[in-house]
């Protein structure tokens, strides 16, 4: 498996849009990870004297109301955004991906009842699913994690129980049962590295995603809570000092938006080198 | 197509039952006693006060039993009552209802007027100028946050160009349609321009493969000018899995409402609801939630009814 990920993985490399999209991501990721590093000033202690600054060589995106630096809060921003996508999809993933591949394998009446379940959850609106979990649960980062995952984990069962059902019948799995090995061994040493292409696919874009309602539930009130920076409260507190502080709504949109577009790039791109079938 | 429609409709009870079970359990996630959240912690309550209003809201009774009640009741158009207003909560919901649907009506009409032309030429000049702008739309259009958008759109509005766009004493389309178009008119572009990039994402590609197919040879074979043979035979066949895409799509911008309510200050129930979280209202969140998944699951049908409509293969499936 390794094998065939290592022959397809440089394949991305042949995609332009695809490289827009690494280049975005690495950015992101940099700028997430050395946060304290990078970041001038602290995103969250006050400086009266530094009240809305314009965008200048202090403050390059300016400040806001509380002369906190925009730019290091950005920063600080992208580190909690992350934090939450990759905790969110990451859960997502490793529950999805076993509720998928556990059903798809046991197949019959299991597979049904699993699958309709899961289907349940398609029958509401991503955003409105996982503002409900929000709101039952109270606001906050925690929550907004495990509103995610429970909103993208029926996804990746869906997406992991497809190729289950092809691979179960392959004969390298017959012969894996011969030699005696356990439902435990065929399902993770044989089936899933043989899927692991579509389910990076899905974490690409899923990471996207979470970024964009992670984002969108901080703009309602719902996800990061302040003092704490987070691009969506950023835009929301925005709102407010529109007429005086334009800049303020400025660059905290552009990053949610680059950093989507950045996930977007890279999971196309993946999926046209790791599973050229489901091109749209 | 009658027993088509009857099948659908039997699976809609299922799944029905099955979104009420979730919405539901949900809400019972509420940590600690709902009673204390619904109140909030600036009134201190005595165990008896507690104990009574938790049997006024039949919340000493088991979870299935309490199910039971509100689902008996819900079937009768009874979702309980806010909290704050006093009144039904369906009777809220109703009113604010054909607000929200007007913007993703209004959404749909902006993201096929913009994503279909957009869509049709950069397949039918692949590889151009066009094209290229025609892609990069549609990736910008499809990572663009609506709250970004619709917080952008203000913006230049009213610092640059001194209109506002007017939401904040909003007006019914029967009272005065030319305002309430007015009113509606910058929320529909920022909740429709991401659909319109999908509508886009999938007309080019859906068009492409259509191009490239046997018919479309032989029309062009037998002497027909590429545009009767795009307009005449490929378009139609290039536009079937676009109708699925505006119902599953029309059934996210409900959810996309929400958002776009609350940036642009729009009565409708998507705001309904994010007030009904921030002030605790739960009959409301739980009522508001249940109706627009309901609405959710029915516009599905209603795009794969429309579909099986205008693509019989789908019927004898």
């Amino acid at each position: 498996m390794k094998s065939t990920l290592r022959r397809k993985l440089p394949r991305l490399l042949r995609y332009p849009a695809a490289n827009i999209g690494l280049l975005l991501v690495a950015i992101y990721l940099i700028v997430a990870v050395f946060a304290g590093v990078l970041a001038p000033y602290s995103p969250i202690e006050q400086r009266a004297a530094d009240r809305l600054q314009e965008p200048g060589a202090h403050h390059l995106f300016g400040t806001d109301e509380f002369g906190r630096d925009i730019l290091s809060r950005l920063m600080h921003g992208a580190s909690s955004s992350l934090r939450i996508a990759l905790f969110a999809v990451g859960l997502a993933t490793l529950i999805g991906t076993a509720i998928g591949m556990l059903s798809g394998y046991a197949g019959g009446i299991a597979d049904n009842a699993i699958m309709r379940v899961m289907d349940l959850f398609f029958a509401f609106p991503a955003i409105l699913l996982a503002l409900s979990i929000v709101a039952a649960l109270g606001p906050g980062a925690t929550n907004t994690i495990l509103a995610i995952a429970v909103v993208y984990t029926p996804i990746f069962a869906r997406v992991a129980r497809g190729p289950v059902l092809a691979i179960k019948e392959m004969e390298f799995v017959a012969a894996a049962r011969c030699v005696g090995s356990n439902h435990l061994q065929i399902l993770t040493r044989h089936i899933l590295p043989n899927m692991v292409a579509p389910i990076i696919v899905q974490v690409s874009l899923a990471l996207s995603w979470a970024m964009l309602t992670e984002a969108a539930l901080s703009f309602l009130g719902l996800g990061t809570q302040p003092p704490q920076p987070s691009w969506g409260s950023m835009l929301s507190e925005s709102r407010r000092m529109m007429e005086i502080a334009p800049w303020m709504a400025i660059s905290p949109g552009l990053a949610i938006m680059l950093g989507v577009l950045g996930f977007n790039l890279l999971g196309d791109g993946l999926r046209d080198a790791l599973d050229p079938r489901l091109r749209m | 197509m009658q027993r088509f429609i009857l099948q659908r409709l039997v699976a809609l009870v299922p799944t029905l039952f099955g979104i009420s079970i979730i919405v539901f359990l949900v809400m019972r996630l509420i940590p600690g006693d709902t009673i204390s959240a619904m109140i909030g912690t600036q009134y201190k309550l005595t165990e008896v006060q507690a104990a009574s209003l938790r049997a006024y809201f039949g919340l000493d009774k088991s979870l299935p039993e309490q199910y039971w009640i509100w689902i008996t009741n819900a079937l009768q158009g009874n979702f309980g009552f806010s909290v704050r207003s006093g009144q039904p909560v369906l009777g809220e919901i109703l009113n604010r209802f054909p607000l929200t649907l007007e913007l993703a009506l209004g959404a749909v009409i902006v993201g096929l007027l913009i994503g279909l032309p957009v869509g049709i030429l950069s397949a039918v000049k692949r590889d151009s100028f066009l094209d290229l702008f025609g892609r990069l739309f549609s990736l910008v259009g499809l990572a663009l946050p609506n709250f970004w958008l619709g917080t952008i759109i203000i913006l230049v509005l009213s610092l640059y160009l001194g209109i506002l766009p007017n939401s904040g004493n909003y007006v019914e389309f029967t009272q005065n349609p030319l305002l309430n178009l007015q009113q509606i008119l910058f929320p529909a572009i920022t909740l429709g321009l991401a659909f319109s990039a999908s509508v886009m994402r999938a007309t080019r590609s859906s068009l492409l493969e259509e191009l490239f197919q046997d018919y479309a040879r032989t029309a062009r074979g037998k002497g027909l000018r590429e545009q009767a043979v795009i307009v005449g035979h490929c378009l139609k066949n290039a536009l079937i899995p676009v109708i699925t895409l505006v119902g599953v799509e029309m059934g996210y911008l409900l959810g996309g409402a929400i958002v776009v309510e609350e940036v642009y200050a729009l009565p409708g129930v998507g705001r309904l609801l994010l007030n009904g979280i921030s002030q605790r209202d739960y009959a409301v969140v739980q009522g508001a939630v249940i109706f627009i998944a309901f609405n959710f699951v029915i516009i599905n049908l209603l795009a794969d009814l429309a579909y099986a409509f205008v693509n019989p293969r789908i019927r004898y499936e």
